[in-house]
């Protein structure tokens, strides 16, 4: 992480430059910024691009962002670190997320995690030592009507149960 | 594009169309049921009985029983089929040709349906939200050409103003004085802002009108913009509603196409460009200086008010800033008139709310009713009461920042000023059913676990006093506090809605503040002057680890 580097590196930002021009997705990237004009409001908007792109925001990406829309690496981790939907560390091959929501949660969906987080022995925001699964919470997905939801690599799962829930990730596992 | 070509695009569309109809649910609620292999094989089964000619089978928005998905309505035979499977599409297209299907129904003139009055959602699950020419054969736009070529941008700020409609956001702003104070604002710079950063959870009425009608939101902002001035509008937009941002950035598209938006429209002068700004998880960014912040680009914190948006906003020109449900009223109310909608809802809550009916309650879904409809009509008719013979015990209105309504007052009129005397809110329209199950301090602790990991940090009352609460919470949870504890925790409430900069702060307390008034009982069983004993079995062990993350 950048802001914990105690120390300054020498050479960071070449180094993170240099890794970069190796990388085609770093040039879809700046294709993006080109797009907004290399704008630095669009921070946000290229930020999501980069996560889709690698899946996570690594520090030379971030450096990297920095760089091109001319903003302090301090504020691109700033923004960075205050929205939950960026992750700074990388996911596991499946993602499972369960929703919180209120309507979710009077329905059991804290038993939901309880026993994923049982089963998988993670936390919420964790990936498993073997890196086949993340488990992560959403505040509300929008999906009440059809509560308790979990959305397994992206795709919403109506009116689970604990039972399915831990089905599904056994399923991912057995893979 | 001028009034004829309008007219052109309703009329082929109205002649396009087939003797019979089969409406399938495209938001998300269905979809995550399957409703795209029910659309597939409904198409496929059409064309296998040789109907293409006489079936049109279109994708459309909400339709509303979200619990029953997904959902296919046949017209003009009025039959509802629900918990539809991509199997049962043959048997639906025999039905329609007039034969026997065994496919379920439910009857579309329920208490659930008739008790509705449409005016946000009268394009919800009619019109194909993919489709601009569907959203003009239901008289779209029109509303658009005849502000633009008949009324003086004035005129429409008083035309806002005498409909009495209010920010559909929660707070309940009169709409019109906004516009107003907008108008009058000095600057060649202005901008709209339609906030669609519906963080409450147990909230989907804007998901799904983004999702099922997302023109209505577009021209609603063009009016908007004419009658303040402004020449630049942003939807900000949550990334957790992919399916709502495809279809506006498809609806922004067509609309760009059709000079509809852009320069010129209408050929008038006046010019309006939509941008999207997709949110990135932050229930703070609903509150409209934070979210003005994201829109640059920022952190989402907010800041002190004077200055308000409406002089000093975005890039510091002034800025209205609406909610979904306030811009899809605004082409009905000038269609229709500002008459029409007064004549609708309460004294001082005009027109309609949309609500989205969740928790423990037989029919869940999205519903319209006009302001003033009790309670107990909305959960018990039209929901049909707590399933498997269960007591509703209260209805949460309003998410963290709102309150839970025990079941004696369900008497309650719904609209702004009963609520807000009963400690809830009408909040931007969530609607949560607990029964006897449900614990209402863990309730209580739920909502502040929420705003904790939600705030922003940025004022010492919110970020600190939520901690502390939580912590009391959980300690009356494991049955470790004391009366102490309680007045503590009454006396942080009250400091923390007092002094905290922005209203997740200052609405924070309101879920602990209203089951502490309604169920202190509840709060009281959970004391113990002992402090040696064993927590005992029922109360739940604690999540605040879970929290952290």
């Amino acid at each position: 992480m950048i802001a914990t580097t105690a120390e300054k590196k020498q050479g960071r930002l070449r180094a993170a430059l240099d890794h970069a021009s190796g990388d085609k997705r770093f040039k879809i990237l700046e294709a993006h910024m080109k797009k907004f004009q290399y704008r630095q409001d669009a921070l946000i908007e290229i930020l999501h691009k980069a996560q889709e792109l690698f899946g996570f925001l690594e520090d030379d990406l971030l450096l990297f962002v920095s760089y091109k829309l001319k903003l302090p690496p301090s504020r691109v981790y700033g923004v960075a670190t205050f929205y939950h939907f960026f992750s700074l560390k990388p996911q596991g091959q499946h993602t499972c997320v369960v929703c919180l929501g209120t309507a979710c949660y009077v329905k059991g969906a804290d038993k939901i995690l309880a026993a994923i987080e049982g089963h998988s022995k993670i936390k919420p925001g964790e990936t498993t030592p073997d890196n086949r699964v993340s488990l992560l919470t959403a505040r509300c997905i929008g999906a009440c009507g059809i509560a308790p939801a979990v959305v397994y690599d992206g795709a919403v799962t109506p009116r689970q149960t604990a039972t399915a829930a831990v089905g599904q990730i056994q399923k991912w596992e057995a893979a | 594009m001028i009034l004829n070509d309008l007219i052109e695009i309703k009329n082929a569309e109205l002649a396009g169309r087939k003797k019979i109809t089969l409406r399938c649910c495209m938001a998300a609620g269905c979809l995550s049921c399957g409703a795209k292999g029910v659309k597939q094989q409904l198409d496929k089964a059409v064309a296998d009985a040789g109907l293409q000619d006489q079936v049109e089978v279109r994708g459309v928005g909400c339709m509303k029983l979200c619990c029953e998905g997904p959902l296919v309505q046949a017209d003009p035979q009025n039959s509802l089929y629900i918990k539809v499977t991509p199997e049962n599409a043959p048997s639906i297209v025999a039905a329609i040709q007039g034969g026997q299907t065994s496919v379920a129904q439910t009857d579309p003139d329920a208490a659930f349906f008739k008790r509705q009055l449409f005016i946000v959602l009268a394009n919800s699950g009619v019109v194909d939200p993919e489709r601009i020419e569907s959203y003009i054969a239901a008289d779209g736009y029109q509303a658009l050409h005849e502000v633009l070529n008949e009324m003086a941008p004035k005129n429409v700020v008083e035309s806002m103003v005498q409909s009495g409609l209010r920010g559909r956001g929660g707070a309940g702003f009169p709409t019109g004085l906004k516009w107003g104070t907008v108008a009058k604002s000095p600057g060649a710079k202005k901008y709209v802002i339609c906030n669609a950063d519906e963080g409450d959870p147990g909230a989907f009425m804007d998901r799904s009108v983004l999702e099922s009608d997302p023109h209505s939101v577009l021209e609603g902002m063009a009016i908007a913009a004419y009658a303040v001035g402004a020449d630049q509008g942003f939807i900000y937009v949550r990334a957790e509603y992919p399916l709502a941002i495809s279809r506006l950035q498809l609806a922004i598209k067509q609309a760009k196409q059709m000079g509809l938006l852009g320069a010129g429209i209408f050929e008038s002068p006046f010019s309006f460009n939509v941008d999207l700004r997709i949110g990135a998880g932050a229930f703070v960014c609903g509150e409209e200086t934070a979210l003005m912040a994201s829109v640059e680009g920022k952190r989402g914190t907010p800041r002190p008010r004077p200055p308000f948006p409406a002089e000093s906003g975005l890039w510091g020109s002034p800025t209205l800033i609406n909610n979904v449900e306030t811009f899809a009223n605004v082409p009905p109310i000038m269609r229709r008139g500002p008459e029409w909608f007064a004549g609708i809802g309460t004294e001082k809550s005009k027109g309609t709310k949309v609500f989205a009916l969740a928790g423990k309650i037989k029919n869940t879904g999205l519903i319209e009713v006009p302001m003033g409809t009790p309670l107990s009509v909305i959960v018990q008719d039209m929901g049909g009461g707590a399933p498997d013979g269960g007591q509703i015990k209260a209805v949460q209105t309003g998410g963290p920042s709102g309150g839970c309504i025990p079941a004696e007052h369900l008497d309650t009129p719904v609209d702004y000023e009963s609520l807000g005397k009963l400690g809830s809110i009408m909040g931007s329209g969530g609607m949560i059913v607990m029964d006897d199950q449900t614990n209402m301090v863990e309730i209580a602790r739920f909502f502040m676990e929420f705003c904790m990991d939600e705030s922003c940090g940025k004022c010492i009352p919110c970020r600190t006093g939520t901690v502390q609460m939580h912590h009391l919470l959980d300690k009356i949870i494991q049955r470790q506090a004391t009366p102490a504890d309680m007045a503590r925790l009454e006396e942080l409430c009250d400091m923390v809605k007092s002094t905290s900069l922005c209203g997740l702060g200052q609405t924070a307390p309101n879920p602990t503040l209203s089951t502490l008034r309604f169920f202190r009982h509840e709060y009281e069983q959970l004391l113990r002057p002992d402090l040696s004993g064993p927590p005992p079995n029922g109360a739940s062990e604690t999540r605040s680890a879970s929290a952290a993350s």
